[in-house]
């Protein structure tokens, strides 16, 4: 049948096609005219009016019947020409967002759909991805007259594939990590960028051991992170403790609330379990908010003390007897000294984290949380105590948001409820399920990506939550279980030739 | 070996749920070193009594005690996770529980979580990696490797379990279960979905099991040339109630257990 069609050639149009291009031109029409058609404006003292984009409504709707009828032709074999239309339209479009960002003018003298380079950006991912779909295309339609034996060398391929991405990419993200603040380009604000990310990281991490290993559904994660960040504020404004002794029981408190809450979860599963974490990260939220002799309520904790070095503050001008990093090295006093000092704990405590859970995967806790997250009742079989391994993954992914949150509160000295909505509990599991449930790089990758891109550019910043879903469809798409989902086994029976690399996975 | 006290003494077991009565006063015994054949029609309550002599579920009246080594456990008082770590009765599905997306090497490294997490001082001291729990977790894949050895699977052992063909994932199983080191093992229709080379290798095994580890097993099973082949006991169920208790060429001329399986002549 297949062989037929290719030799008689694709189809360029037919009834159905012309059909399916009549209702998407409807269904795009109806869903812009009112929506980008027309603007409202409140001119000064006068009745409401409008003005009319009727331009952009044209070229929206020309624009996704023609990625509509690209995706046709696509469909009907001819791979060659979608490629090519689609992959210089997608150039064109998202050059036009290219250059909008970087202010390059004479790319908008260019004809050009519409007058916002992002929108043309948008558009040209469109394009960019029938692109993509074809390219694939054109490689699978070989896929399809595979053998059974042929697929699976294929599918072991890519699973090695994978597992080499992995191991070269870890140690080569880290590396560049640690020499990225001395390198030409790591000039403060770029590092203060990379300390957002680090944290970013750090609590995909975290999020992790609870999601991705003992598969605990939890969308309050950020209550944890909270209660650290309110135990560093409390404990070094009222005690006078540094980062270094307040930081134990930021993790030892948010772990005694990992645990708290993981009592009344216990008997809890999937849906149930994440409606109840949820609920749980709000009320320590709405907690935060109104008690306000504790916490001072919306208002925040102000004057948190920022990062010292191992009890020695980072100050331009030290009291007397007071000691200071400058005075102490005899350098010049700079605030880089702090933010790349920072930086640095910031690495430091993502890595650990990192280290800790691999390690923890390859002990009996760990094997443990996989094998409940498979099946519990099997595990109850095998004398494996379902409450003890569920609360210590509660607790251990607990204590590494309360680090995280300590740091956090050391970081920015200004603490307040509206840092930890719901939002941020989504996002952290948007960098888990993305990347690929348990994959220690593939977290990280996704926390780079979402959290990097955004805080990058400014202007990417309107268009944060657009890339969220965006990211997140895509990847459903196209590797429903996350970027990089290969799961390693945790120990071999045949000895491998390298494990060394095999640490950072 | 038989004399004194039995490993497993079920008595006056009785199961409820609601008005529903599963299992309606049944006693008996089973010894080490014996397998113990538990048959009957579907909906007899073979299940239901196993998931009460492994806790999971809690029997409504009844005592069930297991007496290994000296020891008396009332299985009936203890939890499902505690009766497999300390009273050391291990199960099997009927239908099949292993853990797919873990390699068939950490299934049975799995099943001897207790032992290792022992050893690895409940996390802490492997955590910093000391050679105490490095060693016991040489030997417990060890152990591991052997019983893949046993059941035909070793050159599957870094494989997901859950690509194991049917007859693997029911083997594989039964490897899991005795790597927990039990005294008694409790299979819920091992030969289930077998063809009969399969059975007759699922046989050989089990008799293996009974000889070399002296342990106790109770077996389900619909397929009567297995359990009439192997079995050194049955127990006949119907309606809940145990109709019949004796050696396979008893049970076999038995009139309650003809009566049972094949139906009641209308004129007798």
């Amino acid at each position: 049948m297949q062989m037929m069609q290719t030799k008689s050639g694709p189809t360029f149009m037919n009834a159905m096609m012309a059909k399916d291009l009549a209702v998407t031109t409807f269904i795009a029409f109806s869903l812009s005219f009112l929506l980008v058609g027309f603007q409202t404006l409140a001119l000064q003292g006068q009745q409401l009016s409008y003005i009319n984009h009727l331009g952009d409504v044209a070229w929206s709707v020309v624009l996704v019947v023609l990625g509509r009828y690209g995706l046709l032709v696509d469909r009907e074999g001819a791979h060659r020409i979608t490629l090519v239309v689609c992959g210089v339209a997608a150039i064109y479009l998202i050059g036009s967002a290219v250059a909008g960002l970087a202010e390059v003018t004479w790319y908008a003298m260019l004809p050009l759909p519409f007058a916002q380079p992002m929108v043309n950006g948008i558009f040209g991912a469109g394009a960019a991805i029938l692109a993509v779909r074809a390219a694939s295309n054109m490689v699978t339609r070989r896929a399809t007259m595979m053998s059974v034996e042929q697929r699976e060398a294929y599918e072991t391929r890519r699973n090695r594939l994978n597992r080499k991405f992995s191991q070269t990419v870890g140690p080569i993200m880290v590396l560049l990590a640690i020499f990225m603040p001395i390198t030409p380009w790591g000039d403060r604000g770029r590092v203060d960028t990379l300390v957002v990310i680090l944290t970013s990281v750090m609590l995909g991490w975290g999020l992790n051991i609870v999601v991705g290993l003992a598969g605990l559904l939890d969308l309050g994660y950020v209550a944890f992170y909270a209660v650290g960040a309110y135990t560093y504020a409390k404990m070094s404004i009222g005690f006078g403790w540094d980062f270094w002794q307040t930081l134990p029981f930021a993790g030892l408190f948010a772990a005694m609330f990992g645990v708290a809450l993981g009592f009344p979860v216990l008997r809890l599963r999937g849906d149930y379990l994440a409606i109840v974490t949820l609920g749980f990260g709000e009320m320590i939220r709405i907690v935060l908010l109104n008690w306000t002799d504790f916490t001072s309520g919306a208002q925040g904790i102000s004057g948190i003390p920022y990062m010292d070095f191992f009890g020695i503050p980072f100050i331009r001008e030290p009291q007397e007897g007071q000691q200071s990093f400058a005075k102490l090295f005899g350098v010049e006093y700079s605030l880089d000294h702090r933010i790349y000092f920072t930086y640095y704990v910031i690495l430091c405590l993502a890595l650990i984290t990192n280290f800790v859970t691999i390690r923890l995967r390859k002990l009996p806790i760990g094997r443990a949380w996989e094998a409940l997250r498979e099946d519990e009742i099997a595990c109850r079989a095998l004398g494996v105590n379902p409450r003890n391994t569920k609360l210590t993954a509660f607790g251990i992914g607990a204590m590494f948001a309360g680090f995280a949150g300590a740091f956090y509160a050391t970081r920015l000295g200004f603490i307040a409820p509206f840092s930890f909505t719901f939002d941020v509990s989504a996002g952290i599991l948007a960098f888990v399920v993305l990347g690929g449930m348990g994959s220690q790089v593939g977290v990280a990758l996704a926390a780079i990506i979402l959290v990097g891109l955004p805080e990058v550019t400014r202007e990417l910043q309107l268009y944060r939550a657009l890339i969220y879903g965006c990211a997140m469809v895509l990847i459903m798409l196209w590797r429903p279980r996350g970027l990089l989902s290969h799961r390693e086994p945790t120990i071999y029976a045949m000895p491998a030739k390298s494990r060394f690399f095999g640490l950072w996975k | 070996m038989t004399a004194g006290v039995p490993l497993l003494n079920v008595e006056h077991l009785t199961m409820r749920f609601g008005g529903l009565v599963a299992i309606d006063d049944v006693s008996f015994a089973a010894q080490s070193g014996q397998i113990t054949g538990i048959i009957g029609p579907n909906g007899a309550g073979k299940t239901t009594l196993f998931n009460c002599i492994t806790g999971f579920y809690k029997p409504t009246v009844g005592r069930v005690a297991l007496t290994a080594a000296g020891e008396t456990h009332l299985l009936e008082r203890l939890d499902g996770h505690i009766i497999a770590k300390t009273a050391r009765v291990a199960r099997t599905f009927q239908n099949i529980r292993l853990f797919p997306g873990m390699s068939l090497l950490e299934n049975l490294i799995v099943a001897q979580h207790n032992k290792l997490m022992r050893a690895s001082g409940f996390t802490v001291l492997g955590l910093l990696g000391l050679p105490i729990y490095r060693h016991a977790e040489v030997r417990a894949k060890e152990l591991a490797l052997d019983w893949l050895r046993r059941v035909q699977l070793i050159d599957l052992a870094d494989q997901p379990a859950g690509s194991l063909p049917y007859g693997g994932q029911r083997r594989l199983e039964i490897a899991r279960a005795m790597c927990t080191d039990p005294v008694l093992l409790c299979l819920d229709e091992p030969a289930a979905g077998l063809n009969p080379r399969e059975s007759a290798e699922l046989n050989e095994l089990l008799l293996g099991i009974r000889d070399e580890y002296k342990i106790g097993i109770l077996l389900i099973e619909h397929d009567m040339s297995v359990v009439m082949k192997i079995c050194d006991h049955i127990v006949v169920l119907d309606y809940g109630r145990k109709i019949a208790d004796g050696g396979p060429d008893a049970i076999r001329k038995d009139p309650a257990v003809i009566r049972a399986y094949l139906g009641e002549d209308e004129a007798a």
